[in-house]
Order: C-alpha cells, then structure tokens, then sequence
C-alpha cells in the first residue's frame, strides 16, 4: 500500500455565525489519511462529526485553515470547482441512502456521470458503466427497479455503486448502516470491507457504534470541535478484535449476495 | 450535462405530475390560443375590407336620409324628411361626373313560391342602374329595364340564395313568386354576391322600385310630396374629383330639400367613410384581444413561477443529492429552466392548436372570414418561449442557490 496522503488539514476551523451568536464547530483540526486507509469518525453528537464530514466531502468550505485533498488545496475554491470535486474525487454514501425517487437504479447509478465534463462518452456508454458497477454491488437484477422497489440494504448498494462509479479517491460514508437492520448493515459493512481489500479504496465512515468503528484501521473521536483520540486498530480491524457477528469477518465469503 | 438529457429529465418531470403540468400550461395555452385567433380574425377581416374595396370600388357614394334631424317637416320643406325618387333623376341629370345613380325601397314581406312559404324575406325595389352601381351580375336571365320600371310590370329578380331555397335546382326564370299578395314573374338571378357589411345580398328578391312604391310602401301623401326612398347611390366617375361632386350633390339637396348645411336631412357617405369606420372597428377588437391574449401570457407566467417554485421545495432534496454527486449551480438552474421552458412551449404548441382550431370553429359559426397567419404562430410561439424563460429563471435561480447540506437534510 503506498503511503500517499489523501486528506491532509491544518488547523481546520468552523464558526456559525457571527459574533456573540457564533458557534464553533470545529476549532483546528489537524488529520492526515493515506491512501487505501479505511477511517473511522467517531464522536457524540454535537462534537464537529458531521462538520468534518461536510468539509471533507467538499459540500463546505472551512472559516480557518488548509484542506488538501489528493495534493490540491480545496480550501478556497469556488461552489463550481467544489462541484466538480465532489464529482470526481468523492463518493458519498448516506444514511438515509439519498437515492432519486422514481427513478431506476441504473440511472441514480449514472447520474455522476453526467455530471462529469471530463468524461465524454455517449450515454449508452454511460449507461453500460452504471450497470457493470450495479454488477460489482451485486445488484445485477434489479438494476431497473426504482428505489421504492428495493430493500434498504439494496438501496444502499445502489447508493454505493453510485459512490464508486466515478473512481473517486475516497468514499465518504455518513452512518452507512443507520437505516438498517443488523443483517443488511453487516452485509453492507462487508461490501465496503470488500471494496477497500480489492480495489484498495480511501475509505472514512462517520459512525457512532464503536463495533463498526474497531473493524476499520483507524478510529479517530472528536469532541467539542477537537479530536479527542486516535486509536489504532491494527491493519485490518477485524483481526484484532474477534467480533461474535462471523459475517463482518468474512467479507468476501458472504458480503455480496 | 448534455442538452440531450437536461430535456430527458425536465420531460420526465412534466410527465411525473401530468394534471399540475396541464394545469400550470392553462394560462400559456389560452394566451396563445388568443393570439392566433385574434390574428386570424383581424386578418380575415381585413381581406374582407379590402374585397369590398374591390367590389363596390372607393367611387360609390350614399346618401341617407338623416332621422336624427328634428323639424323639417315642422317647417314645411318640400317632402317632409329624408330623400324621394326625384332626387336620384335630379342627381343623375344636374351634377356633373355622375356615371350612375340608383335608388333603394324596400320592406321585408312572406315570399312564397313553388310550395316553399318564406317569411320576413328582404324586397328591395330599384331601378335599371342598380346591378352596374353595385357591381351586381345576373347569372341567369335578365335584369328589369327601363319600360318595365315605368310600366310598374311585377317581376322579380333573385337572389341566388334565395333562388335555390324557392326553386332548387330548377331553373326559376320564367316561374312566379308570390310576395305579399302581389304575384311576380321571375325574370333572372343574381350571382352570388356574399355578404358585405352585414348584408346579405344573395337572400333578397329584387324587383322595380315602382312596384314597391305600390304594392309595399304605399303612401297617402306619395302623390303630393314624392316616393320616399330609403338610400340613393350614385356612382361617380373615377377620373372627377369625389369631394367635388360630393359638394355638389349637397347643394343640390340643400336647394331642393330647403334646408341649410348647417341642418341637413340627409347623410352622405362614401365607401372609404365605410371602410375607414370598419377598419377602426377592427382595429379597437384586435387591440382588446391582443390586451387579453397579453395579460393571459403574464398570467401564465406567473402560473409556471407559482408552480416551479413549489416544485423546487418539494425537490429540494433531490438538489441537494444531485449537488453532493456534482451538478454545478449552472446545471441545477439549467435543470429547472428546461423544465419552465419546456411547459411553456408545449403549452405553446396545445394553445396553437386550439388557437387554429378555434379559428375555423368561429370562422364558420359567426360567419366571419378568419385567415391563419404563419408570422402569427411564430408571435405566439416566441413570446410563449420568452415567458418560460423569463418566469422559469426565479424559481431556477433559487433552486441553483441552494446549499447542499440544507438540501440533503430537508425532510
């Protein structure tokens, strides 16, 4: 795994407001992420979790400090630019899935794509893209059926497979298993396992169960806008802590259905 | 984004919600609708004003009597009020630059003729000018000559409408009508003429003046003060100046009527008099339905900014996914700009429709002529397509201005 830094901030300050009305945040945070890393943020509510999220996933910007995604500085960038970042350099993936209503699988899939102006392909090209990655999640029969159709499980594949169609350099995922029961959240957490062990992703997941958390490589709590701690969970996570759930430790035996 | 799936997704979301998106067009589809109608009826009838011109040629000239006059005959003038028979021969005989003049009576009697019984049919007496000074043309036998006026002979020329509601398909000259009690033979129909400023002149039944005078229009006090007519044409030479022979005519009718300019009792109008008064009647409806048709467009308008901004809080969430995958600001505002533009000319292209439908509907239900006019459709067409713009923008620009993490936590 090569140790090239993703994410990189200094100092990385967020006030609401303005003057006595004001509300810190984050008060200067410093992170670094390498390449391949698979992250957990942890934190009560109220301590910056989300904050940090929206700044790293490029959806705001930072009041105070430097943040250097992929070696470029987003810190200052305009909502255009961002909007290209957040196409092309990151996936999302929600909680609440954050799907397109009435709108089939591969085309909620596609959307990336056509936000993309670097990619000049025709949108049968497209098309075929989004169905292959629909494959990868394992969701090659339902990749017509709209979200109302599916299972929250499967709408979070589709979500994934949305995350990963454009080949971003992280995937941001916001308490991907919170919608779900324990069975679908394990399958889910093994297809990210999957995704990070194959295809070496940059992975940081925004969580508040600490089982998901000790199954990354690394954990890091924040609290009242500062991180609090950093704890390490060997190379893989599951290995260090035998979990009693036998699925989240065999990923690619049972994750993809 | 390419245009090609910008249209592909503003299309989808009008069909999403088919009723609000017809609803929302209503006001585009009547503004354009009234548009074209308007147009086509204003064209229609200015063609019909100009086949008038045509017709009857700018040289014809009226003469009235004037009822609103009070006190001639309280003076005692010569005939009461209004013109008389020997008016017309002093017209034709005294004033220079006459080429024709032509008297009309009429009543309007039962005519009834080969078991067809007709009630309330127009008579028009006249004299042997009549078909040349109104450019009428017998298609079928004769018009009544000057012997047959003196001689009061009870014939009758038709009308081709009425000819073929009497008679059919049969040949009717040689046959006989019965008007009133009075029986005359038919010597002849008319051409078709169509109708010309409310008249129709294919309905009448046509016959010497004398004979209405008699038979129709008798009068006690005819023998002493002359047969009243009801208008007098004449015919002026084209090469004479009009206003010329005009102001001859008058001081003719002021000498023989006795009265003064100041206090006539009688009218003179000419057909451009005719023209110009319908041409301004034309022009006062065509800018009240052009003022409808407007307000219609903004109303419609403001109907698509009324429902595009409803529409872009119900999807706000939907922005704020389509944000945090990377639509721009521009493609956010190019999304639901399509979609105002699309709802407009769609409604543009329904109102056309209507507004060319309803075209041939007024057209053959009021009688009036309509034209369809191609520069009309492209006039509604565009402002159809402005307003989509104009309107649209607002609701698109709040739509791009959303911040993306407000958008993704919008219940």
């Amino acid at each position: 795994m090569t140790a090239q830094t993703i994410i990189e901030t200094q100092n990385l300050c967020k006030v609401y407001g303005m003057g006595d009305a004001s509300v810190t945040a984050l008060d200067g945070v410093d992170l670094q992420i390498q390449s391949g890393e698979f992250v957990a943020i942890m934190g009560p509510s109220g301590s910056g979790k989300s904050t940090l999220m929206h700044i790293l996933g490029c959806l705001s910007r930072p009041t105070e400090g430097r943040y250097i995604l992929d070696s470029q500085d987003v810190s200052d960038l305009d909502n255009k630019q961002l909007a290209a970042i957040r196409n092309q350099k990151i996936g999302f993936v929600f909680q609440a899935y954050n799907l397109l209503p009435r709108t089939a699988a591969w085309r909620n899939v596609m959307l990336p794509l056509l936000y993309n102006r670097s990619d000049h392909h025709s949108v049968g090209e497209r098309e075929l893209v989004a169905r292959q990655m629909l494959e990868k999640v394992g969701l090659a029969e339902r990749m017509d059926h709209q979200p109302q159709e599916l299972s929250g499980g499967q709408q979070q594949r589709v979500a994934i497979a949305r995350a990963l169609v454009n080949h971003p350099v992280m995937i941001i995922a916001d308490e991907p298993t919170g919608n779900l029961d324990s069975h679908s959240g394990a399958e889910i957490m093994a297809l990210l396992h999957e995704i990070h062990d194959q295809e070496g992703a940059t992975i940081v997941i925004v969580t508040h169960d600490p089982k998901i958390a000790a199954h990354t490589q690394r954990t890091i709590e924040l609290r009242d806008g500062q991180i609090d701690k950093v704890t390490h969970n060997g190379h893989n996570g599951a290995h260090t802590e035998p979990n009693p759930d036998e699925k989240w430790m065999r990923p690619k035996e049972q994750g993809v259905a | 984004m390419k245009m090609r799936e910008v249209a592909r997704i503003a299309w989808d979301a009008i069909l999403r919600n088919k009723i609000r998106s017809l609803l929302t067009m209503l006001g585009i589809i009547i503004g354009v609708a009234a548009v074209i109608m308007v147009v086509s009826i204003s064209a229609g009838t200015e063609a019909t004003i100009s086949d008038q011109i045509k017709g009857l040629g700018s040289d014809l000239v009226f003469i009235t009597p004037n009822f609103t006059r009070g006190g001639a005959e309280g003076r005692g003038t010569q005939n009461g009020s209004g013109l008389v028979f020997s008016d017309a021969d002093a017209i034709d005989q005294q004033v220079p630059g006459v080429l024709g003049v032509t008297v009309e009576q009429g009543a309007s009697e039962n005519v009834s003729a080969n078991g067809v019984n007709l009630t309330d049919i127009d008579i028009l007496g006249s004299t042997v000018d009549f078909p040349s000074v109104r450019s009428m043309k017998i298609a079928n036998g004769n018009y009544f000559d000057q012997p047959a006026l003196d001689l009061k002979e009870k014939v009758a020329v038709l009308g081709s409408g009425l000819a073929q509601q009497l008679f059919g398909n049969t040949d009717p000259v040689g046959q006989y009508v019965v008007v009133g009690n009075t029986q005359l033979a038919v010597i002849g129909v008319f051409a078709p003429r169509g109708s010309v400023g409310g008249t129709d002149y294919d309905s009448r039944l046509y016959l010497p003046i004398t004979v209405v005078f008699e038979k129709f229009t008798p009068s006690e006090f005819a023998r002493f003060l002359g047969d009243r007519v009801r208008l007098i044409y004449v015919k002026v030479d084209p090469k004479k100046s009009l206003s010329d022979v005009i102001r001859q005519i008058q001081f003719l009718l002021y000498q023989r009527h006795d009265v003064t300019a100041s206090n006539p009792d009688f009218a003179i109008t000419t057909q451009q008099d005719i023209i110009t008064t319908q041409e301004s009647t034309t022009a006062a409806f065509r800018s009240l339905l052009a003022w409808v048709a407007g307000v219609s467009l903004l109303v419609g308008g403001i109907g698509i900014m009324n429902i595009m901004l409803v529409s872009v809080t119900e999807r706000t969430r939907e922005i704020g996914i389509r944000q945090s995958v990377g639509a721009t600001t521009d493609d956010i505002r190019m999304q639901f700009l399509a979609e105002a533009f699309l709802i407009s000319i769609v409604g543009g292209a329904l109102g056309l429709l209507i507004g060319m439908v309803g075209s041939l509907l007024f057209g053959s239900v009021s009688g009036m002529r309509t034209v369809i006019v191609p520069s009309s459709i492209f006039l509604a067409f565009g402002s159809a397509a402005l307003v989509g713009i104009f309107f649209g923008y607002y609701p698109a620009n709040r739509a791009a201005k959303l911040d993306p993490i407000e958008a993704l936590r919008y219940e």
